[in-house]
């Protein structure tokens, strides 16, 4: 066999660790959409005590690397702290798996971003929300850290791709700096939409290529 | 498992046949001469020969003269001459529409959009929920600037076989250019260019175990169509460049090699693995239409899961088959073609198409057969769609 997948991914692959629902989990989220192409589905059970967790499990609607991705993180998230489960990136799940390859980056990356939201929505079912505030420049940039380029495996942030990002009355106009026929532009374009769009306050977000 | 790979990719390429091996070793080894004018040396004269009685066998395949058909590097590059050489000679003079189906193969498809960024208007031509495109539509849709229409004979994906019969007809009438794609049909469904009226037809030997980098365009005598590969005066002075005798000559021993006999037996491999999956594994959709398709082309659907997966557990398992999904692509875009069929997100990413080639058995169908189920019901166990609280299948059906 022939893959850009390491020995550790294609086990993981193979043979999924905490797959599953927990049917009276403490928190639980689903990051991405069929239309999106992959979907994780992350439940957890927090010891409130410790605020650790305890137990974890996870679904995958996706590719290989989403697979192997949501079951790595169930074994690094298992036993931490919130805090510390939080703070479990994409770096080292990959490095974790022996790497992942980059174009591979943002079908990986929804498995952290489930573990968050689960965490998240347990916060907010204890108590702990945060107030709603208004989206900012910062606040499309911030997301769109989470948009990988998938030429170099990195977010489009990080790769200076993320041109101008304009902010009024809910609209939101993002400017990636890539020709319109680049191969990746359509892939980008869906994604960023589906980053920016979910925040409470934005009614339209445009996209809109340098050539 | 199988102890021996199984490859089911044959739209993608095929196995060389021994045969073809064999008729082209001479043209690499003696007659390695260009083919030159009757009036050179021996071996060029040869050469000249052996190419004539290549495009003579395969002109003769579509009812066609010699002279109406050219050697080219493959479908691409037919395909590329087709639309930009006709562009090329019509345009300035005639007009600058052209009009092509939705869910063409890249060659066509990309050449319309190199085409529309040149000025050129195209009408891309939605097809229905087996991939036909409409008639009516397409009369419709054919204007005084039309040049040229371009509709696959069939679909690479998903085989569905279109009515160029009628196609041609219409184009015939309205006095506008027709070109078919037939790089998945050449020698496994009919076609005659005396019966069916067709100015262009592009052809390709990488789908019946010939060589890869040998194809075909048939021009109908006194088509309007420029030179657009410029170099020496080769192919009827349409296209410049060495001749690929060995290509030449294996292109027209594959295409004899190919007989009634194999396409009915793929066919009933085909019928086998079809019904089979729709009746065993549940959640299934097929794509394209069960009798005017491809003998040779499978293409369904496993709602739930992703087409990566699945094709990388049957490749651990033996079996090489293609997805319409946008992880397995080089553009991370879900399949055109499924899209273009009405199909959403979830049906491209889950589609897997299979393509019988002269080596593949039924044997091998009802293995691939019994480990896709085995590996579907696995990724759908770990899946979180087709569950109790996310059944969207079941509401829309």
């Amino acid at each position: 066999m022939k893959f850009p997948y390491s020995e550790t991914v294609l086990e993981h692959f193979r043979h999924p660790r905490n797959v599953g629902k927990i049917e009276d989990a403490d928190g639980k989220a689903i990051e991405g959409s069929p239309a999106c192409g992959d979907m994780v589905s992350v439940y957890i059970k927090v010891e409130p005590k410790t605020n650790t967790i305890s137990d974890i499990k996870f679904e995958s609607y996706g590719c290989a690397s989403n697979i192997a991705t949501g079951s790595i993180i169930t074994e690094l998230a298992k036993g931490k702290t919130l805090d510390e489960a939080k703070k479990i990136t994409w770096r080292e799940a990959s490095d974790a798996l022996g790497g992942l390859p980059k174009i591979k980056a943002h079908c990986s990356v929804l498995a952290i971003e489930g573990l968050r939201s689960a965490i998240q929505n347990y916060e907010e079912r204890h108590g702990l929300v945060k107030e709603k505030t208004a989206t900012a420049v910062e606040t499309v940039r911030k997301r769109l850290k989470k948009v990988m380029n998938p030429i170099t495996g990195l977010d489009l942030v990080r790769t200076n791709l993320v041109k101008d990002i304009e902010l009024q009355d809910g609209n939101v106009r993002v400017v990636v700096d890539l020709p319109s026929n680049h191969q990746f532009a359509p892939a980008i374009r869906e994604e960023i939409e589906e980053k920016i769009e979910p925040l409470w306050d934005v009614k339209e977000v445009v996209v809109e290529f340098t050539e | 498992m199988l102890d021996k790979r199984v490859y089911l990719d044959n739209a993608a390429a095929t196995r060389l046949d021994e045969q073809v091996l064999e008729a082209m070793k001479p043209y690499f080894f003696d007659t390695y001469a260009v083919s030159t004018s009757e009036f050179a040396y021996t071996q060029g004269i040869e050469a000249r020969e052996a190419l004539d009685e290549a495009r003579g066998k395969l002109a003769g395949f579509l009812h066609a003269d010699p002279e109406e058909l050219i050697f080219t590097s493959g479908s691409t590059e037919s395909s590329n001459i087709a639309l930009k050489g006709v562009a090329l000679a019509l345009g300035e003079k005639k007009g600058k529409h052209i009009i092509v189906s939705k869910i063409e193969d890249f060659p066509v498809l990309h050449s319309a959009r190199a085409l529309e960024k040149q000025g050129f208007q195209i009408t891309y031509l939605d097809v229905d929920g087996e991939g036909f495109i409409n008639i009516d539509r397409l009369r419709d849709s054919i204007s005084d600037e039309t040049i040229l229409v371009s509709i696959q004979h069939a679909n690479q994906e998903i085989g569905t076989i279109q009515d160029i019969t009628s196609i041609g007809h219409i184009c015939r009438e309205k006095g506008v250019l027709f070109h078919t794609d037939a790089t998945h049909t050449f020698t496994r469904v009919p076609l005659d260019v005396k019966k069916i009226p067709v100015d262009l037809i592009t052809i390709s030997a990488h789908t019946i175990h010939g060589p890869k980098g040998i194809g075909g365009l048939y021009i109908r005598k006194g088509t309007e169509i420029a030179k657009w590969m410029d170099g020496g005066f080769q192919e009827f002075d349409l296209r410049g460049g060495l001749e690929n005798m060995p290509g030449a000559v294996g292109f027209a021993k594959a295409a004899e090699l190919v007989t009634p006999a194999e396409n009915k037996r793929l066919q009933a491999i085909r019928d086998r693995a079809i019904d089979r999956i729709l009746a065993e594994i549940p959640d299934t959709t097929l794509n394209g239409h069960r009798r005017e398709r491809l003998p040779q082309n499978v293409n369904i659907s496993f709602h739930f899961v992703e087409g990566e997966s699945i094709t990388l557990h049957l490749d651990m398992h033996g079996f090489a088959v293609s997805t319409g999904s946008a992880c397995f692509s080089r553009s991370l875009q879900g399949s055109h073609v499924i899209y273009g069929i009405g199909g959403d997100h979830e049906r491209a990413h889950g589609s897997i198409r299979i393509t019988l080639g002269r080596y593949n058995t039924m044997e091998e169908v009802d293995a691939v057969v019994q480990t896709l189920a085995e590996v579907v019901r696995e990724l759908r166990s770990i899946s979180p769609l087709g569950k109790e609280d996310n059944n969207k299948w079941e509401d829309t059906r």
